[in-house]
């Protein structure tokens, strides 16, 4: 096949995360067969999957965070006894402070746990203790302060949960995959800063309910999604109760419909997908009961799904226009099972991904076939991948994407080599572009436009960035090079130019990073 | 302190302030009758709270037979310990708001409760974009209401100053008439030369970018040597009282922004949302710093001010299963400003009668939100009844500005 530039950018930048540096050749490879390139990742068995040795189970992670916790709050206890013991007065004013001087990390990993107000945690789940503080930018200049406090448990699975992922980006050959772990990742968000057990179980998450779906069908990543502990957590759903179950009547509590909702608008029918208030209730009232067994594992291995038919609502529910009579969990797998195959799904889910992978206005032929695919292959997401890079149009569109921060900070440590040993460096990336890992602001994820990514405050924070890591790294590199590995002779004459004309190596490679080439997709 | 040590702590502070769901953006001129011969010098800034404010919650009809046992444990009390703050003998506030109560008496604030944006369903995302597009129905998110009454503002010279947060300008606020942010600086800049030359490429190959990157640089420019020096770990909370501050010390000074909006996010209480103390209390204690930072930081212009508060839409009037409230339609728009004819509770207050519940779940609307922001625009610029209702916010003719919002 003749070597076609264009396609190899469009195969690397738009399906995948970029070319990598060193002697990989992907763009060459890239060239000589664009879509072969994208498409042979599909076809490996369990490519999706992410099995890191030290990465632990839900349940597992679960049961450490239940620990800690425990731990936490002993500690407190003690810490109170010995002080009230110690002092004939009563404490004045907050009982915290004694020992928070006392003991500084524990009282902050303690509020961060006890803390129920998930608005009020992101500072405090890991911000200037964890991702903020990479030991390499101490200096032995620095002024004398405190001891850095050792990471707790929680700071630490995170770290590792995302250096796995980051280092899995940054090794791919062409990335699609993970592209596609991205996409679904975002499309089922969930945000680590609700509280301790989102953020434990942000990366669990991805790799048990996400990543063995991704080339799966559809109905199996929605029903492993809706039923896993981290999702439960963080739409509520653990605690809505059926108003008329058990549970319900002798707490006086009831239904909760933050879960169903997002359910309907934003992972399946989209909004106005055909779905009233009355369906929302009625789903909330279908999936009463999932929930996730707790510390003291009263309905099974603490931190596992588990139906707790004693706060199920009880009786048929009408969903959509159908009435659904099923007991137990299994009303709620019936319900999502249908809505799988609602006309609004299978259109609301090719429309998402085309934007994601072409154009925030794709082309409505493309949208066509991957409805088309979608339907008739009854929700394969193998299939509908396979549809999007066997398309011409997704390989006309121009690329007026633009790479999301954390596309963009992947394709720079693919180019520039850097697999990385500590993901500090990525997450403070992330952080300050808008994109921090896992935590989006709402349910609804991160954005998926090229308004949200070109902004002004964040295109001048991608050049510092840039700049930044080029002044650390461009003694190793030929810029000149790296322009051939990015885009060969795809790149135009003006980035050319403008790189071979810069006066430093470090300005040439900013200038790369930051190309259109680089920043495109 | 060594530059990695303060590097670190700024990298914290603008993530905090990311994070922390609070961004303002501003006109980038003056309107032109700015500096007119009477003395006054209207400044308008608008707060959207994302995620839907619990209106009932804050300002608590608790004099409304019905509204103790809809919002059950979480309901405020008119006596005992953290009592609302009465601001009638029928409507209380909510104890976390003292700087808002005082502004009340001071005749500097008011609350239009039974409100709402023309929108009927229950998305977030959609019914933030009626509220900040405008539009009576959702979908249209290319410009906002406040951008487009920018246009219809006599333009002046530019702002010299000027200071936003957050990577991208909102919706309220974007379109056709050009805006300015800011956020303070994380990271040692790259050099202008380098800039300059990624600038000339753009120009070249990506006009997009190119426009934006200007923005981006100038934006850089005209904020350093502010003293903004935000707080790491301060949370959302802090975040709003930061970015008021900021926002407010630009919006005072004679060349700075007059018109501008600041979006915090956060208010979706789903669950344990909190009475008087809790999780919403400590929200509206943001909110309600933020407003006291507007009053001390534009000092003797806080006389010419109105800001007004809204949110997408409001909370079950019946709390949930959980503690907290589902998404619901009615509920509370809040003016604060020395040019705010206040003390009072603007509302044809609907009861919370099972049968006067909107869909028997949520507090009905009585007033549209739209008829309040137009009064404001009136009040404050002049503007005409006939571009508010086919350019402001289009199609809404038959909701005719409110009368009598500013003093």
């Amino acid at each position: 096949m003749a070597r076609d530039s264009q396609a190899a950018l469009i195969a690397l930048n738009r399906f995948g995360f970029g070319a990598r540096g060193g002697a990989a050749g992907d763009f060459i490879n890239a060239a000589s067969d664009p879509r072969g390139f994208v498409l042979s990742e599909l076809v490996r068995p369990n490519g999706a999957l992410l099995e890191v040795p030290g990465l632990l189970s839900t349940p597992e992670l679960g049961k450490q965070v239940f620990d800690y916790q425990a731990e936490i709050k002993q500690a407190r206890d003690a810490a109170k006894a010995a002080q009230q013991g110690a002092s004939e007065t009563p404490p004045q004013g907050s009982d915290a402070k004694p020992q928070q001087l006392r003991n500084l990390s524990l009282s902050t990993a303690a509020k961060e746990i006890a803390g129920k107000d998930p608005a009020m945690q992101p500072q405090a789940a890991d911000g200037a203790n964890a991702a903020m503080q990479p030991p390499t930018m101490q200096t032995a200049a620095a002024p004398p302060k405190p001891p850095a406090q050792p990471l707790n448990i929680i700071q630490k699975t995170f770290r590792a949960e995302a250096l796995a992922r980051l280092q899995r980006g940054v090794v791919a050959d062409c990335g699609f995959v993970e592209r596609l772990v991205v996409f679904w990742s975002n499309h089922f968000c969930i945000s680590a800063n609700k509280g301790a057990l989102a953020r434990m179980w942000a990366g669990s998450f991805e790799r048990e309910a996400v990543r063995p779906h991704v080339l799966g069908r559809f109905s199996d990543m929605l029903k492993t999604v809706e039923q896993h502990p981290a999702m439960l957590f963080f739409l509520d759903n653990q605690q809505s109760l059926g108003p008329d179950s058990r549970a319900g009547i002798n707490r006086n509590r009831g239904l909760n419909e933050n879960l169903a909702r997002e359910i309907m608008e934003l992972h399946t029918l989209g909004v106005g997908g055909g779905y009233t208030q009355d369906d929302v209730t009625s789903l909330a009232r279908v999936i009463t009961g999932w929930t996730f067994a707790g510390r003291r594992g009263q309905l099974g291995a603490p931190g596992s799904f588990v139906f707790n038919a004693n706060a199920h609502q009880p009786g048929p529910q009408r969903v959509l226009g159908k009435t659904y009579a099923q007991a137990g969990v299994a009303q709620g797998e019936a319900v999502l099972a249908d809505i799988v195959r609602h006309p609004s799904t299978a259109k609301f889910i090719a429309t998402k991904f085309a934007r994601h992978f072409v154009a925030d206005d794709p082309p409505p032929a493309l949208v066509a076939k991957l409805q088309d695919s979608f339907t008739k292959t009854d929700g394969d997401l193998r299939a509908l991948a396979t549809a999007l890079v066997g398309a011409d149009e997704a390989w006309q569109a121009p690329l007026t994407k633009m790479r999301s921060p954390y596309e963009f900070v992947v394709a720079s440590g693919r180019l520039l080599a850097r697999n990385p040993e500590d993901p500090t460096r990525y997450l403070n990336g992330l952080n300050l572009l808008g994109q921090p890992l896992w935590s989006p602001a709402g349910p609804n994820g991160f954005p998926d436009t090229t308004a949200a990514w070109a902004a002004p405050e964040g295109i001048k924070l991608r050049l510092d960035i840039s700049a930044q890591l080029a002044s650390q790294l461009a003694d190793k590199f030929d810029p000149r090079d790296l322009l051939e590995l990015v885009a060969a002779d795809a790149a135009s004459p003006e980035t050319r130019r403008t790189i071979e004309r810069a006066e430093t190596r470090q300005q040439a490679l900013a200038l790369l990073l930051m190309s259109p080439e680089f920043q495109r997709r | 302190m060594d530059c990695s040590e303060s590097l670190m702590l700024q990298a914290t502070s603008r993530r905090a302030l990311l994070l922390g769901g609070a961004s303002f953006a501003a006109w980038a001129y003056l309107p032109r009758f700015a500096r007119a011969a009477d003395g006054r010098d209207p400044r308008f800034v608008t707060i959207i709270l994302r995620g839907a404010l619990d209106g009932l919650a804050t300002v608590a009809p608790v004099g409304d037979p019905d509204y103790a046992g809809l919002h059950g444990a979480i309901a405020l009390r008119a006596d005992g310990p953290n009592a609302a703050v009465m601001l009638d003998p029928f409507f209380g506030l909510h104890p976390a708001m003292p700087e808002f109560a005082r502004m009340y008496r001071a005749k500097q604030a008011a609350v239009v409760h039974a409100v709402a944006t023309s929108y009927r369903d229950r998305s977030h995302f959609d019914g933030q974009d009626v509220l900040e597009s405008g539009f009576p129905g959702p979908g249209r998110v290319q410009s906002g209401w406040l951008n487009r009454a920018l246009e219809a503002l006599p333009k002046g010279e530019r702002v010299t100053s000027a200071l936003a947060v957050g990577p991208t300008t909102p919706l309220v606020l974007r379109g056709a008439a050009p805006t300015v942010g800011w956020a303070p600086t994380a990271l040692p800049q790259a050099a202008d030369d380098t800039a300059m030359r990624l600038l000339d490429l753009y120009q070249h190959r990506d006009p997009t970018l190119a426009s934006a990157l200007t923005q981006g640089l100038q934006l850089e420019k005209q904020a350093q040597g502010d003293e903004m020096k935000p707080k790491p770990g301060g949370g959302g909370v802090a975040a709003m009282r930061l970015v008021a501050r900021g926002a407010a010390k630009l919006m005072a000074a004679d060349d700075g922004p007059r018109i501008g909006a600041l979006a915090f996010d956060g208010w979706d209480t789903h669950a344990n949302e909190g009475g008087p103390v809790g999780r919403l209390a400590q929200l509206l204690g943001g909110l309600d710093g933020a407003l006291a930072e507007f009053q001390s930081g534009l000092g003797a212009r806080w006389r010419d001010t109105v800001i007004v508060v809204a949110t997408e839409f409001g909370r079950t009037a019946r709390i949930n299963g959980t503690e907290g409230t589902d998404h619901g339609t009615g509920t509370i728009a809040l003016l604060a400003g020395g040019a705010v004819n206040g003390g009072r509770m603007i509302t044809d207050w609907p009861g919370l009668k099972p049968a006067n519940l909107y869909q028997a779940r949520d507090l009905a609307p009585t007033i549209d939100l739209r008829a309040v922001i137009k009064g404001v625009l009136h009040d404050q610029f002049g503007l005409g009844e006939r571009v508010l209702a086919d350019t402001v916010f289009p199609d809404s003719a038959p909701v005719k500005p409110m009368k009598g919002l500013v003093a």
